[in-house]
C-alpha cells in the first residue's frame, strides 16, 4: 500500500500588519496510506484549515514538504497545482458550492471539462449513480434537497478518479438524517478502498473515521486509530422513519 | 467541446439576467446603430455629389467674377467685371470649345392667377448643349433671339408645374418682377415674357436646384431685367479633361489683359473647375462623415466602458464559483476565457442588434430625405470586428482580475 499524504514538518505562518506574524502550522508531520479514513479535528484557530488548503494544493506551506502520491509540490507552478487538484484530488465542501442553474450531471462534468476527458458525459453518469442519484441528472441545484446535493458534490470529487478525497465539513450544514446519509456514502467509499481525509469539529462525525488526528495551536497532539468507528448504516436505520410531507 | 461549453456557459449567464443584459448591450447598439448610420448617410452624400459631378459634365471651368480684396479685406470692385463679350474671348482660348456667360438673381413669376418665387437666369443659346439641360417640351431659344433681346423664357420643370397646374405652359406668358438696387434705390422692374420650352427633369438634388429656375436670354436680362452689364460668371467647355489646368492658366492670363491688370494686382475672378469644386465638397463631406462616426463611435466607448462595468460585477458576485472553478483544476486561462467570452458575447450580440437598426435606421432616413444610404458588407463587418473589439478590450481586465483571484479567498467569500 502506497502513501498517498506526506508531510514532513509543515509551517505555515501568515503576516498580518508590519510585524505580528500568526504562526497557523508549526510543523505537522503525519502520512496516510492509501485506503484510509483519516479524521482531523480541532477547535477553531487550530490550523485545521489552513492545514486542509496546503493538503488541497490551495495553499503552499512556508517550510516543509507535502508530497502527495508521491509527487512533490513545493515546486510547482500554479498551473501545475491545478492540474493536480484537477486529477488526484476531489474535493466535497461544507456549501456544497454547486454551480446554481446548472444540472447535477453538468456539475459532475465540470472537473472533466477542464481535464478535457473525451467521454465526460458517461463518466459524470457513473458518478451520479454512485451516489444514488441516477434518476435526478438533469435537476438543478434547487430542486435537490440539500442531502442530495452534497452527494451531488461528492459525485464531482468522484469523478476524476482522484487518490484523495478532501472533506471541509461535509455535513455542517446537514441535519442529522441527510449527514448519516453523506457519511454512509463517505464510508462506503472508503471500503472500496478510497483514501478519504475528513476536517470537522464535530466528535460525532469524527468517530465514523478510521483514525483521528487532532490539532492544537498548529501542532498535531492526538493521532490515533478510532476503536470502534460508528457505522453510518446502523445509525440511519435506528434513526426514526422520515417523515413525508 | 471546451470551446463550445464556453459560450454555452457565457450564454447562460447572460440570459440568466436578461434586463441586465439588455441594459448593457443597449451601450454598444446604439454606438454602433450611430456609426453605421453616420457612415452610411456620409457614403450616401458622396455618392450624390458624384452624380453631380457626372450630371454636371466634368470638362467644365467655372469662371466667376471674384471681389478685390487684400489681406482678406474688401478694398474696391464689386463683382461686376466679367462680361459676354470676356466670355466671347474665351471662346477663341486654344482647346476651349465653348462659353457661356450667365447672370442670375431671385424673382417673382406670375402667370395667370399663379405666383412663384424663383431664380431668373439670364444665359447664351449654348447653355443648353454646355450645361447639359436639353428641353422636355418646346425649345431652348435661339442665338438669334439672344441678340434681338427676345423676351422668351424656358422654364424649369419644378417651375412650370407651379405656374401651369394644368395647362400647356408654352405660348403662355409669364410677367416675372425682380427688385433692382441701384444708387441705393430698390425698384421693381416688371416684364413680361413668352414661355417656348421647358426643361427635362434634373432632380431637386443637391445645393442648386436646376430644377426651379427660368432660363431667358442673357442680353434681355442684362438690358430689360436686371439693367446691368455685367455677366456674373461663365461656364467653360472645355475640349479635353487633360487639358484642363493649361486651359484655366491661359483664361486666366487673357483675363488679367482684358481687365487691365498691372502685375502687381491680384485677380478679380476665380476660376473652378466642376470637378475641383465637387471634388472639394466630396472630400469635405468625407472628412465630416469620419467626423460624425468619431462622435457616434464615443458612444460605443461608453458601450464598452458599460460592460467592463457590468463584467465587474459578475466578477465580484461569482466569486464562489470563480474560486470552486479553480479548486476543482481551472487553469488562470480558463477563467480569464470564460469572463472574456461572456463580455465578447454581450459586445458582440450588441454589434449585431446595433449593425441591423444602423441599417434600418439609416434606410428609413435615406427614404424621407431623398438620399442614397450606402451600407457595405465592409462596413458590416467593420462594425462587428469593432463590437468585438470593444468586447475583448473592456472584458480583459474585469476576466484578468476574476483569473487572479486566490481560490482560498474567493471559496471563502459570501
Amino acid at each position: 500500500m502506497g502513501d498517498v499524504i506526506v508531510t514532513k514538518n509543515l509551517v505555515k505562518n501568515y503576516t498580518l500588519g508590519k510585524e505580528s506574524i500568526v504562526r497557523a502550522l508549526r510543523g505537522i508531520g503525519f502520512t496516510v496510506q492509501e485506503g484510509e479514513f483519516v479524521a482531523i479535528m480541532g477547535p477553531s484557530g487550530s490550523g485545521k484549515s489552513t492545514l486542509m488548503h496546503i493538503l488541497g494544493c490551495l495553499d503552499v506551506p512556508t517550510s516543509g514538504q507535502y508530497k502527495i502520491d508521491g509527487n512533490d509540490t513545493s515546486k510547482m507552478t500554479d498551473n501545475q497545482l491545478a492540474n493536480l487538484r484537477n486529477r488526484q484530488i476531489g474535493f466535497v465542501f461544507q456549501s456544497f458550492n454547486l454551480l446554481p442553474r446548472t444540472t447535477a450531471i453538468e456539475n459532475v462534468e465540470l472537473p472533466l471539462v477542464y481535464h478535457g476527458s473525451r467521454n465526460a458525459r458517461k463518466l459524470a453518469m457513473t458518478a451520479l449513480e454512485r451516489v444514488g442519484l441516477g434518476d435526478r441528472m438533469l435537476h438543478r441545484p434547487n430542486e435537490l434537497s440539500i442531502g442530495q446535493q452534497q452527494r451531488v458534490a461528492i459525485a464531482r470529487a468522484l469523478v476524476n478518479d482522484p487518490s484523495l478525497i478532501l472533506a471541509d465539513e461535509p455535513t455542517g450544514n446537514l441535519d442529522t438524517r441527510s449527514s448519516e446519509e453523506v457519511l454512509a456514502l463517505i464510508q462506503s467509499l472508503n471500503r472500496e478502498g478510497r483514501t478519504i481525509v475528513l476536517v470537522t469539529h464535530e466528535p460525532d462525525i469524527s468517530h465514523h473515521a478510521k483514525r483521528m488526528i487532532r490539532l492544537l495551536d498548529g501542532q498535531i497532539v492526538v493521532d490515533h486509530a478510532v476503536a470502534n468507528p460508528l457505522d453510518a448504516r446502523t445509525i440511519l436505520s435506528s434513526l426514526p422513519p422520515e417523515e413525508k410531507q | 467541446m471546451r470551446l463550445l461549453r464556453s459560450f454555452e456557459m457565457a450564454w447562460r449567464a447572460l440570459f440568466h439576467n436578461k434586463s441586465r443584459a439588455i441594459l448593457t448591450m443597449l451601450g454598444v447598439i446604439i454606438g454602433v446603430s450611430a456609426v453605421m448610420m453616420m457612415l452610411s448617410l456620409g457614403g450616401g452624400a458622396q455618392i450624390l455629389v458624384t452624380d453631380q459631378i457626372q450630371s454636371l459634365g466634368s470638362n467644365l471651368l467655372l469662371v466667376f467674377a471674384g471681389q478685390i480684396t487684400s489681406g482678406g479685406v474688401q478694398t474696391g470692385g464689386t463683382n461686376t467685371r466679367l462680361s459676354i463679350q470676356d466670355a466671347d474671348a474665351i471662346a477663341f482660348v486654344p482647346g476651349v470649345v465653348a462659353a457661356v456667360p450667365s447672370i442670375s438673381r431671385p424673382a417673382q413669376v406670375v402667370a395667370g392667377n399663379q405666383n412663384a418665387s424663383t431664380t431668373v437666369l439670364g444665359t447664351k443659346a449654348e447653355y443648353e448643349q454646355v450645361l447639359n439641360s436639353p428641353v422636355e417640351r418646346g425649345s431652348f431659344f435661339s442665338q438669334a433671339e439672344v441678340e434681338r433681346w427676345e423676351r422668351v423664357a424656358v422654364l424649369g420643370p419644378s417651375v412650370a408645374t407651379k405656374l401651369f397646374p394644368d395647362e400647356d405652359p408654352i405660348g403662355q406668358d409669364i410677367l416675372i418682377t425682380v427688385s433692382n438696387i441701384a444708387g441705393g434705390n430698390q425698384n421693381a422692374v416688371r416684364v413680361s415674357f413668352r414661355v417656348i420650352g421647358v426643361l427635362i427633369s434634373k432632380g431637386a438634388a443637391g445645393f442648386i436646384n436646376r430644377d426651379d429656375q427660368i432660363i431667358i436670354p442673357i442680353t434681355t436680362a442684362q438690358k430689360l431685367l436686371f439693367g446691368v452689364r455685367h455677366a456674373g460668371s461663365i461656364a467653360v467647355q472645355v475640349e479635353d479633361t487633360r487639358s484642363m489646368n493649361d486651359v484655366a492658366v491661359e483664361i486666366g492670363a487673357m483675363l488679367r489683359l482684358r481687365h487691365n491688370l498691372a502685375a502687381d494686382k491680384p485677380d478679380d475672378f476665380m476660376i473652378f473647375s466642376q470637378q475641383d469644386l465637387l471634388g472639394t465638397l466630396s472630400t469635405i463631406l468625407g472628412y465630416f462623415t469620419i467626423l460624425l462616426a468619431g462622435i457616434a463611435g464615443i458612444s460605443l466607448l461608453v458601450g464598452g466602458i458599460g460592460i467592463m462595468n457590468i463584467m465587474l460585477v459578475s466578477v465580484t458576485e461569482r466569486t464562489r464559483e470563480i474560486g470552486l472553478r479553480k479548486a476543482i483544476g481551472a487553469l488562470r486561462r480558463d477563467i480569464t476565457f470564460q469572463f472574456l467570452v461572456e463580455a465578447i458575447l454581450l459586445s458582440t450580440t450588441g454589434g449585431a442588434i446595433g449593425i441591423l437598426l444602423g441599417f434600418l435606421g439609416s434606410s428609413a432616413i435615406a427614404s424621407a430625405a431623398g438620399f442614397p444610404a450606402v451600407i457595405t458588407p465592409t462596413s458590416v463587418l467593420l462594425g462587428f470586428l469593432f463590437s468585438m473589439a470593444v468586447g475583448v478590450f473592456f472584458g480583459f481586465y474585469p476576466a484578468r482580475r476574476a483569473a487572479n483571484l486566490n481560490p482560498i479567498d474567493a471559496l471563502r467569500y459570501e
